[in-house]
């Protein structure tokens, strides 16, 4: 059963760390994103290399039956490459964008991956047997000289090593202009939705010449531009409602039963300014760089820079909790613009009872906010906490006066160690949180 | 209200409290004098959408071959990493985006 999350009782160990310890990273390995399956068995992992990296989990042993099982690389696939669109001038990166997991239905397992452009379904499959015993083939392949054969066999099939095999089953391309920036099943299993900066698609997973447009905010004159959409997603339990956030902090929640295009939202999440605030970093900040459904379908997640939100669907008019990531940061904006880390798009999750919440940060710090009992802990993700099960010591930054031994000032932190994407095991309290080129394990202890 | 305090201070007081955010701004627009008036707005939103577009036209390019063909081409400066108009950009600038032949190292 899905944990207490940060409670007084929970505490996170360091599980495993993937990739390479040399500091020079090479721009390939940078993860771009990280996904468990529905079952928490599989995570998979994006870089900007266009390549994806799945890690499963072994089952418990019944030696150890209080540890939980860890996760090992179950396969390994080049998703996407990069393109030059010659008419265009416009070179695609290969970085994946985003990667999400289909239900599995039978024993494969399916995932989409996107980059900027063209979105891929990837079948996973394991092979655990072979024929054996062809008459016209030798076992090396070579066919045989038909008069050589005397007698006939029956061919069988015989174990063999585990093969997992990935293999693009279809291609969803040309129907994107701008970048796309999210995709979301549906929970019809049938259809998803891709969006970029200026319009939503509406896809079918078993057809790739066709897609159908369902919301478009480009407006007639591009000077006349001031807001794009910057995430989007399909209602976990709700079939016909999708919301999409936007560069200016709102959320537009839409109903497909209402109209074929959903230009007219049926909701729209805004928390109200108080204008006295306003600075020239205000739009920029209020910029909602990802937006996540509760696991119920009853609240949704929104993560600006410096602030994660909970909305409830039933109320627009304000978020019904507000928590901060990282305020101290509030005071070094004007540097944070300079060095462009004030467009950093961090991500969030909930964990799978949706009691609590996880976001990234700088320093290579990651923040946990309790719903629940109104706790937040900042944890740090690094080499130096990596001995087995050894428990992650809650980190402190010093806002000013006086720094306490442990605690780090706001001016030694390090921007180029940011936290952009975590996920949560949808029943378990196991989280991946990723760092520049490494993807960290922890788990909560057990006993 | 403080009491026994005399108005003119109070105000003095008030004026001195900017936020910290408003601090930031006016820091900014101290180092950058000519920054537009539209914050967050459209300027930031078209760069953002034009990212990835590099520029080459193959015309411009034979013309300038053809022209210079004892001379040597100019070539950009091996920092500069957008070409555009002026500039005649070679093959060279615009290096051939190969896919990484290495696994992730996530791979072990």
């Amino acid at each position: 059963m899905a944990g207490a999350g940060g409670g007084n009782d929970v505490q996170w160990c360091f599980s495993q760390v993937k990739g390479a310890i040399d500091d020079d990273v090479a721009e390939a390995d940078i993860i771009s994103t990280v996904e468990f399956n529905h079952s928490g068995e599989l995570l998979a992992t994006g870089d900007k290399g266009g390549r994806v990296v799945i890690f499963q989990q072994e089952p418990e042993s019944k030696n150890q039956p209080q540890c939980r099982g860890e996760y090992n690389v179950y396969s390994t696939f080049q998703s996407h490459e990069p393109e030059f669109d010659y008419l265009k001038s416009l070179e695609i990166e290969e970085k994946i964008n985003k990667i999400r997991w289909l239900p599995q239905k039978n024993a494969a397992q399916f995932l989409l991956s996107t980059n900027d452009k063209t979105i891929k379904l990837w079948k996973i499959s394991e092979r655990d047997k072979r024929p054996e015993g062809y008459n016209l083939k030798e076992e090396d392949g070579r066919y045989r000289d038909p008069n050589t054969v005397t007698t006939l066999r029956v061919p069988v099939f015989r174990p063999m090593d585990l093969m997992v095999e990935a293999s693009p089953r279809r291609v969803f391309a040309n129907a994107h202009t701008y970048h796309i920036n999210s995709i979301s099943v549906n929970s019809d299993c049938e259809t998803y939705l891709s969006a970029d900066d200026l319009r939503i698609n509406l896809w079918h997973l078993e057809i790739t010449d066709r897609s159908f447009n369902i919301v478009d905010i480009k407006p007639a004159n591009m000077e006349e531009l001031t807001e794009v959409i910057t995430a989007a997603e399909f209602h976990p339990n709700q079939c016909n409602t999708f919301v999409y956030s936007s560069s200016k902090g709102t959320i537009r929640l839409c109903d497909m039963r209402a109209s074929a295009l959903c230009d007219q939202h049926s909701k729209m999440f805004e928390e109200p300014e108080d204008p006295n605030n306003r600075s020239f970093f205000s739009e920029i900040i209020s910029s909602i760089s990802d937006v996540k459904f509760s696991h119920s379908g009853r609240y949704m997640m929104t993560r600006d820079y410096l602030s994660v939100k909970i909305w409830d669907l039933n109320m627009e008019t304000r978020p019904v909790e507000t928590y901060q990531v990282h305020e101290y940061l509030r005071s070094k904006l004007c540097s944070l613009y300079e060095n462009d880390c004030i467009f950093d798009k961090f991500e969030c999750c909930w964990n799978g009872n949706d009691s609590v919440v996880m976001t990234g940060s700088y320093n290579n710090f990651f923040r946990m906010f309790d719903r629940g009992y109104r706790q937040d802990v900042t944890l740090e993700a690094s080499r130096e906490n990596s001995k087995p099960r050894s428990v992650l010591k809650p980190r402190k930054v010093c806002t000013g006066g006086k720094r306490k031994k442990d605690e780090i000032s706001v001016d030694s932190l390090d921007f180029n160690k940011k936290i952009l994407h975590t996920a949560w095991h949808p029943l378990d309290n196991i989280i991946a949180v990723a760092t520049t080129n490494n993807l960290y394990i922890f788990q909560d202890k057990l006993n | 209200r403080l009491a026994n305090v005399p108005q003119s201070l109070l105000i003095e007081v008030e004026d001195k409290v900017i936020s910290p955010e408003k601090a930031e701004e006016a820091k900014l627009k101290a180092r950058y004098p000519n920054l537009g008036h539209k914050p967050g707005g459209s300027d930031l939103l078209r760069k953002r959408l034009q990212k990835g577009q590099k520029y080459f036209d193959s015309g411009d390019y034979n013309m300038a071959k053809a022209k210079i063909k004892n001379k040597q081409l100019p070539t950009a400066a091996p920092e500069k990493t957008e070409i555009t108009g002026d500039h005649i950009p070679t093959p060279q600038d615009l290096p051939q985006r190969k896919p990484s032949l290495v696994a992730s190292k996530l791979a072990g």
